[in-house]
């Protein structure tokens, strides 16, 4: 079949199984428009208001299905303005595809309209990219962009096709065959000595504790993981991305690790004599101070990249592999154990950490961050898909709402990318449908990329959005406050009325100024099929205990003063 | 000449993709991961499709295996081996030109060429070139002892390096579309891969 370049683009995507692609036209992509009408019926095109936009979308998709999401931009502008989307999914491992439309191949090098080096741009923050100079070459580079898109450690791959490459004709030959990429093998089972290592530390051990990270859901290794701390009876902490890698309610999962952790999670690592660390990297978040960190354990590093293993923190027995392969590799030979004491002296951790839950303080007349994320869990049945945005909400959301499931929490962890969260919970809803959706933002990141909210409507996509409006760039404002004697530069916000602002888009909305107010409104945007906006005008000035500051010890942590206390 | 190792370098050799951009993408993974790069050289392997660099750290085996796993990570790189741990042969080549306008450089240049591998490649009545090929210690000493003469102008390829014996460090790679289109040949005549 001999077909055109941007046909060949269609019809690899409907090979690779996509439903929907995110994108905005122009000049260079052209053809590849002009042939999606061909493709209406099987391949649905989301229009987005912004590129950066496309990419969040695509991300979010690909975080809730696990599939491979696809964003479509045109030269220059168009590539550039996906560059943020591609950082943060890069950081986050998300397998997505890009397709950017380049100049014809005459005019590169030549400075010409819309041209930029998007190949070079988009190095450092893909995990592969290609500028396809020959239309013969389009077929088998779209499946290897989706192959190492998906396979291995996840991430973002690009696809440069210049005008003349959509334009010209060959006969199409999708490679049904395996991909033999030669320089890419993903590792996958562990040496025998290796799973040996593991096992004798673990049963070594008196104080051990797994640290769970996002490569657990990626590898799909949730029973695994949780067979290995019931079976061993090791405590479990969460990574910002592993919220969902085990059910938080289960008692053996004690919480979210890290900078604005819990407090009982950050002593007990310190205080651990074996970290289990699986599908997570040691990111400077959850570390604070390496030359202090867990000084009194030794490590297993379990990832599919080899070369996270031993790159911020050494490990005893550090395993390059499939999490889930490997650990079932281990199981069969690990040993029941029970850890009373060690699990016992956690408990007291809690239990100091509960007298300090803001939920447990007397807050009358007040609205706080907290309550309104903790009411739409309860609300929700715990059960929904919140994506959250960057700052203040997004650590309380962690603290305030329990995750049962995988992949329903989609956040910005690694880039901490502002303008992530709402774009991103509009990709989610074309990739799980039938799932309730919540963008819980800041009114400093919503209005990074508040221009969806016609995309929102245009497509009908059933997302929740909270604002969550303190007036303030809060988590900034934050740091102001404990590191910068309260001097609050550039971080106070005159705020639209975010409200009319959704009347203006058609967006059915509330405005929620009290506790009382919150479950109705909740109710309400439960109610509509579509978008549905709430602002929620919360204290000013809140903060989000405890708190590690950046390059202090793991376990010297501002907390909140207990009531009687301040 | 035995290989043994003198100074506090490693080194590490990666085949890759004879493909525009790869060597592009390696340098950007070294500037992104800051890492210290003393010396790198590519060149062609007898495959058409592949080339092999050789990378020269100043670091510890540890910073080696670092370099070495970021290396494997990009796509276009082939295979990489930290090449410390087994006997191997290093060359470096340096084109070195100096003063040679009176009798006496032109007599201490002969001499000391004379005792190590160099040769002078080009004479005039002003400046000779001197090529000089050995492993990067030798190399650095020769540079040593001609520097008093006046080197007025020189290149050094960089060192590359292959492991001694029959642990081969080779691929049968051919490149991509040959394979595509290999398989496409192989077609069965209702249109589908066989
Ligand atoms: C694109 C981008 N720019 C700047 C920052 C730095 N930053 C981190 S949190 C934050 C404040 C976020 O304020 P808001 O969206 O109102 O959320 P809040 O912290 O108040 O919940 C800023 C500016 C960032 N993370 N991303």
């Amino acid at each position: 079949m001999r077909l055109k370049g941007s046909e060949i683009i269609m019809e690899c995507l409907l090979k690779e199984g996509v439903h929907v692609m995110f994108g905005y036209p122009g000049g260079a992509i052209l053809p590849t428009y002009d042939a999606m009408a061909k493709y209406d019926d099987r391949l649905h095109h989301v229009l987005v208001r912004h590129e950066q936009g496309a990419s969040h979308m695509a991300d979010g998709y690909a975080r809730a299905t696990g599939e491979v999401g696809v964003c479509i931009a045109t030269s220059g502008p168009g590539a550039t303005n996906l560059v943020t989307g591609l950082a943060t999914a890069m950081m986050d491992s998300s397998p997505i595809v890009a397709i950017t439309g380049q100049v014809p191949i005459p005019a590169i090098g030549s400075d010409a309209f819309q041209e930029t080096d998007v190949t070079g741009v988009t190095l450092p923050v893909t995990k592969h990219n290609y500028l396809v100079t020959d239309v013969r070459d389009l077929a088998y580079t779209i499946k290897e962009a989706f192959y190492i898109a998906r396979t291995g450690r996840p991430g973002p791959v690009l696809v440069d096709v210049p005008k003349d490459v959509q334009i010209a004709e060959t006969e199409f030959i999708y490679p049904e065959t395996d991909i033999v990429l030669p320089g890419y093998h993903p590792p996958s089972t562990a040496r025998e000595h290796e799973v040996e290592g593991a096992l004798r530390l673990i049963a070594e051990a008196e104080r051990p504790i797994i640290l769970a990270g996002h490569g657990i859901m990626m590898s799909g290794a949730m029973g695994e993981v949780r067979e290995l701390a019931e079976r061993a009876q090791i405590p479990a902490t969460l990574t910002l991305l592993g919220k969902g890698a085990l059910p938080e309610e289960h008692p053996l999962v004690i919480g979210m690790m890290g900078m604005h952790g819990e407090a009982c999670s950050n002593h007990a690592i310190q205080e651990a004599d074996l970290l289990i660390a699986l599908g997570m990297r040691f990111d400077d978040r959850v570390t604070g101070n390496l030359k202090t960190y867990a000084v009194n354990a030794r490590k297993i590093h379990i990832d599919i990249d080899r070369s996270e293993i031993n790159k911020n923190v050494k490990a005893d027995v550090g395993i390059a592999g499939d999490l889930k392969t490997v650990l079932n590799q281990l199981l069969p030979k690990l040993e029941r154990k029970s850890h009373p004491e060690w699990i016992g002296r956690i408990r007291d951790w809690q239990e100091d950490s509960s007298e300090r839950d803001i939920l447990n303080y007397e807050t009358p007349g007040k609205l706080l961050t907290a309550q309104v994320i903790n009411d739409i869990w309860r609300i929700t049945g715990g059960d929904a898909i919140t994506v959250t945005d960057v700052g203040q909400h997004q650590m309380l959301e962690a603290q305030y709402y329990p995750h049962q499931r995988p992949a329903t929490l989609l956040t910005s962890g690694g880039l901490g990318t502002m303008g992530f969260g709402f774009p991103a919970a509009i990709g989610a809803k074309f990739g799980k449908p039938d799932e309730e959706i919540w963008a819980i933002v800041g009114d400093g990141g919503f209005q990074m990329t508040l221009c969806e909210m016609a995309t929102a409507v245009q497509e009908n996509a059933n997302v929740n959005i909270a604002i969550i409006n303190n007036n303030f760039l809060g988590m900034v404002r934050q740091w102001q406050e404990l590191f910068f004697e309260k001097r609050y530069q550039a971080t106070p916000m005159v705020n639209p009325d975010f409200c009319k602002l959704a009347d203006a888009y058609g967006i059915p909305n509330r405005l929620v100024t009290q506790r009382e107010q919150v479950e109705d409104a909740v109710e309400y945007a439960r109610s509509i099929d579509g978008p549905t906006l709430i602002e929620f005008v919360v204290e000013k000035e809140e903060m989000v205990y405890p708190m590690v500051p950046a390059g202090a010890d793991l376990h010297d942590m501002k907390r909140r003063p207990k009531p009687g206390e301040a | 000449m035995a290989e043994t190792k003198t100074d506090n370098k490693m080194t590490v050799v990666a085949l890759v993709e004879n493909e525009p951009g790869v060597l592009n993408r390696i340098a950007s993974m070294f500037r992104r991961r800051a890492f210290n790069i003393d010396s790198l050289t590519v060149g062609r392997t007898h495959r058409p499709h592949i080339s092999r660099m050789t990378i020269r750290v100043v670091a510890g085996p540890e910073y080696a295996m670092k370099i070495a796993t970021n290396l494997q990570k990009l796509v276009n790189v082939i295979d990489v081996r930290v090449l410390d741990n087994e006997p191997h042969i290093e060359r470096d080549l340096a084109l070195i030109k100096v003063r040679n306008d009176d009798a006496d450089s032109r007599n201490t240049i002969t001499e000391i060429c004379d005792r190590y591998p160099a040769r002078i490649v080009d004479v005039g009545p002003e400046v000779a070139i001197i090529e000089m090929v050995g492993t990067e210690t030798i190399l650095e000493a020769f540079i040593e002892e001609v520097k008093p003469t006046g080197i007025v102008e020189m290149i050094r390829t960089g060192v590359v390096s292959m492991g001694r014996g029959t642990r081969i460090h080779d691929t049968n790679f051919i490149n991509r579309r040959a394979l595509v289109e290999a398989a496409s040949k192989a077609r069965s005549g209702n249109g589908r891969l066989v």
